[in-house]
């Protein structure tokens, strides 16, 4: 991602990560001030488009949805009541997506989860695919394919695009482990940048790739399930 | 620069294919993973349905906002506004 300086703003140290301003950065500075100016369109707008990752995000934190839902209200009170604050240094979804993990760590006490996104990856996963696919330690060629997967290429388009597959892969995204589902949600659903996730999160570059390689992983093989039926 | 002896496995390319994806594989692992794409049509095509499955993803569209939940936000916005 290139990095871009914006010249309206003075380049201050910041404590957190973000100094590159993303190409969205005029389009998120014009909503901010029309927000700032109480416009309940644009409001409407920023609620539909983050509001279910936000969700998902608080989901983390707390131990039920009820709890992330009123998580992620009060996080919409404070990015209004933040909104004079925000200076642009990092793009607006990081800043919406920090003030909701704050309120969710805030909410403390017996509902709050421990540091969900440090101490999250183990050791023993399942691996990208299950080791029976691959020839055995006796094998002349250990740990090449027993059988090639197939050649999606070779499919009609149909199968590829159709609604069913599509549900398929929202449905494999929906049963992933909260923190894979919220890290795909953010880079493959939503198209956020690795350093954006590791940003809004405050998760380490290797644990966000480590995550994003297991739901990725676990959605391909539930694709592959269903492609070759 | 790697041996030429070295090579690695498509079980060991199957666990690479993120970090390849992420330009996050150290230049000499990235050349082992590129010279077994050589010869592996398994693998590329493994490599094939990762990026499918990252393009099928991102065609997902989230649910809409329940009706009640857009109501209090608005609620809220309206409040703040005032306030």
């Amino acid at each position: 991602m290139p990095a871009r300086i914006d010249s309206t703003e003075p380049v201050v140290p910041h404590a957190e990560v973000e100094s590159r301003v993303s190409p969205a950065a005029s389009e998120e500075a014009e909503l901010v001030t029309r927000l700032r100016a109480g416009d309940e369109r644009s409001f409407e707008d920023l609620v539909a488009r983050y509001h279910s990752t936000m969700l998902s995000v608080a989901r983390n934190y707390v131990k039920s949805r009820a709890v992330a839902e009123e998580v992620v209200q009060d996080a919409w009170v404070g990015v209004l009541n933040g909104l004079d604050r925000f200076e642009g240094r990092s793009s607006l979804k990081t800043w919406i997506l920090r003030i909701v993990v704050n309120t969710a760590m805030t909410r403390g006490g017996r509902e709050a989860r421990s540091v969900p996104f440090s101490a999250l990856v183990a050791e023993d996963e399942d691996p990208a695919v299950a080791a029976e696919r691959f020839r055995g330690p006796d094998d002349g060629f250990p740990g090449h394919w027993a059988g090639y997967p197939i050649d999606w290429r070779s499919l009609p388009e149909q199968a590829l695009t159709g609604r069913e597959t599509l549900e398929v892969v929202k449905q494999a995204i929906a049963d992933l482990p909260p923190t894979q589902r919220t890290v795909i949600t953010l880079r493959d659903v939503q198209g956020w940048g690795a350093d954006e996730v590791c940003a809004a999160l405050e998760v380490s570059e290797g644990n966000q790739r480590v995550l994003l390689h297991r739901a990725r992983s676990q959605v391909r093989a539930a694709l592959e399930r269903h492609l070759d039926a | 620069m790697p041996d030429s002896a070295e090579h690695i496995t498509c079980q060991e390319v199957v666990e690479l294919v993120t970090d390849y994806l992420e330009t996050a594989l150290p230049a000499d692992e990235t050349e082992l993973f590129e010279e077994h794409l050589n010869f592996c049509e398994g693998c590329v095509w493994y490599l094939d349905q990762m990026r499918t499955t990252v393009a099928t993803a991102g065609r997902v569209r989230e649910q809409d906002l329940p009706p009640e939940t857009r109501e209090r936000l608005l609620a809220a916005f309206r409040d703040w506004k005032r306030s």
